[in-house]
């Protein structure tokens, strides 16, 4: 089974089919399985006991909640409903007219749109750069610093909080010594405005580029020799071919990794929740991060998952439409 | 080759080096900060490598604060996870290899769930776990991503592509369908359970949403709960604190390191074509 003899190209070229899979799923779901398995004895009940297990656990904790979600978002459950839920009754739009009207809401909603406006392109140029220059060779050295660009993608995100809190520390943090090098009095990096804002946001660009940059790598590694081969012979230059050959062959994973970074930022929330220390920072609390303070630290169950729904709405709308722009795309 | 040829490409390997260190250096600077005395890591100018390298911090860590514990119960977490795999190792083959009533039915409600976001999930489930019971339980940490509906579709593509005929074969041994499926699909699709066992450990050991939400008390704190709480703290200490984010990230990196190789494989196997 074990194709030992493989080139890493040609490795790579099965890792961009199934990237390939990965965007399609969603629009697939029509026609789940392609292979169809043959003929089985219709007798055995043994399929079912093999997926019950699984189907039940995503019923409960991915289908249920969200049925659970909309209904909570109707009444005016907080905490003390956990211990005997007499109180909690249903309220109506009530939670909906105080979300829209709490411009603590708009104001995270502002930060997640900013965050996904700038986090976005950046986090998708700064990995093809690198991919880029990362699939000119398959050397030793350029093995390891893959390695090291995935480094940030696989940590913990507390570690990483902690390690970016030193390093913005506005005492003794080691930015701060920089620019006092160059003569810049020390700034808060963390603070409520666009500089805090900034700062967060880069070490979510610092985090996700690790995967991004792993299968654009895949994807430029499956584009077939000959292409670009053929384009030398027509006298195109390095970046005319990286320009008109390479990303144009690329766009289905820069499609997958345009929707699923959209997706990750518009549900912003680990660097913005560490970075602060838990404490609400106005400029850099998106809208997961309002859902969980209104949730678990004030306790409004009801009024959470009002704004949950909203949020659900909002990510079904972007990617449906971006789905749409692909279809037409085509 | 060219001689501008070569000079390019010493200096895209150059600038990719230079790159990738940058994007490295918090990790160097934890590591060094780790082994420094509290005094060197608040002083101007900062050293880069300690000047008395030293394992207090490590020591602090089990000493003073109870790191032993949340290390037991993180692999715990771990542990549970590993029962979740199975349990997808189970669906995946039952999708992969058996036709049945509801077959098509049910494969795609698990994929509707990738689809539902963890925030919107995020008070539901809390919700459903306290009706159960199991706040402030390390199951309950584990219950809601126990299942990944990403990794039963992958598990999927590589068992559909295990031969018919085989399992035809050892039905006429005689072999049970549990037997079959232990003794003869699970051997087989050793690549794409390497990777899923390495992803698994991966999550389990630094999941933090779940474990700060289900924890109550100190005794079910996880390494990345706890590590939190060292951000919190109102006094400064960094090297305390290095050498937590240390303790959290070089298992994993080792564990990354060591089986690099087969996440390559196992992708290359599963065979989604």
């Amino acid at each position: 089974m074990v194709g030992g003899a493989r080139t890493l190209t040609e490795r790579f070229n099965v890792v961009t089919t199934s990237i390939r899979a990965k965007a399609t799923t969603v629009s697939q779901l029509a026609r789940p399985l392609r292979r169809s398995p043959r003929r089985r004895r219709p007798t055995t009940r043994a399929p079912y006991w093999f997926v019950a297990p699984s189907v039940a656990m995503l019923l409960v904790f991915g289908i249920l909640p969200v049925l659970v979600a909309a209904i909570v978002s109707l009444t005016n459950m907080d905490i003390g409903d956990l211990a005997s839920p007499t109180h909690a009754h249903f309220i109506g739009l009530q939670n909906y007219r105080q979300l829209f009207g709490d411009s603590a809401f708009w104001q995270a909603l502002r930060n997640t749109v900013l965050f996904v406006a700038v986090g976005v392109p950046v986090i998708m140029v700064i990995s093809l750069a690198i991919a880029l220059g990362l699939s000119r060779s398959e050397s030793r050295l350029y093995r390891a610093l893959r390695a090291l660009y995935f480094l940030p993608a696989i940590t913990a995100i507390v570690a990483i909080s902690l390690i970016w809190g030193y390093l913005y520390n506005s005492q003794f943090g080691v930015l701060n010594y920089l620019l006092s090098t160059v003569g810049v009095s020390p700034v808060e990096w963390l603070g409520n405005s666009n500089l805090g804002r900034a700062s967060v946001a880069a070490v979510g660009i610092w985090r996700a580029t690790g995967l991004d940059i792993i299968i654009f790598l895949a994807a430029i590694m499956g584009v077939p020799q000959e292409y670009s081969e053929a384009a030398a012979i027509d006298g195109a230059g390095r970046w005319r071919t990286t320009f008109s050959v390479t990303i144009p062959l690329i766009r289905y994973a820069l499609f997958f990794v345009a929707v699923t970074t959209v997706i990750n930022w518009l549900q912003f929330f680990d660097e913005a929740f560490v970075l602060n220390q838990g404490r609400p920072n106005p400029a850099t609390t998106s809208l997961s991060l309002y859902i969980y303070q209104e949730g678990f630290k004030f306790n409004q169950f009801g009024f959470a998952s009002a704004g949950s729904v909203a949020l659900f709405a909002l990510i079904a709308a972007v990617t449906a439409l971006q789905l749409r722009l692909r279809k037409s795309d085509d | 080759m060219t001689r501008r040829f070569n000079i390019r490409a010493v200096a895209a390997a150059g600038a990719l080096t230079l790159v990738a260190l940058i994007a490295a250096f918090p990790f160097l600077w934890m590591i060094a900060t780790s082994f420094k005395t509290l005094p060197e890591t608040v002083s101007s100018p900062p050293t880069f490598l300690p000047a008395h390298p030293t394992w207090a911090a490590y020591r602090r860590l089990f000493d003073e604060l109870a790191y032993a514990r949340y290390l037991a119960n993180t692999l715990i977490l771990v542990a549970i996870g590993y029962v979740g795999l199975v349990l997808m190792a189970m669906a995946g083959y039952g999708f992969a290899k058996y036709r049945f009533r509801g077959r098509g039915t049910l494969f795609m409600l698990v994929l509707a769930t990738m689809m539902v976001p963890a925030q919107v999930t995020m008070i539901p489930t809390y919700l459903i776990l306290n009706f159960a019971h199991l706040t402030n339980t390390i199951t309950g940490m584990a219950l809601p991503g126990l299942v990944v509906a990403f990794n039963i579709f992958l598990l999927t593509q590589f068992m559909s592509t295990i031969p018919d005929e085989v399992l035809e074969a050892a039905r006429i041994d005689g072999a049970g369908e549990l037997r079959i499926f232990l003794q003869i699909v699970l051997p087989l699709s050793r690549p794409i359970l390497a990777v899923q066992a390495i992803l698994t450990f991966i999550a389990g050991w630094n999941s933090f949403l779940w474990p700060l939400i289900v924890a109550n008390d100190e005794s079910k704190y996880t390494l990345s709960v706890g590590l939190s709480l060292l951000n919190r703290q109102t006094t400064v200490d960094p090297p305390l604190q290095m050498a937590g984010a240390s303790l959290m990230v070089i298992p994993i990196v080792i564990v990354f390191l060591l089986f690099q190789r087969h996440i390559v494989r196992g992708f290359t196997l599963s065979g989604l074509k």
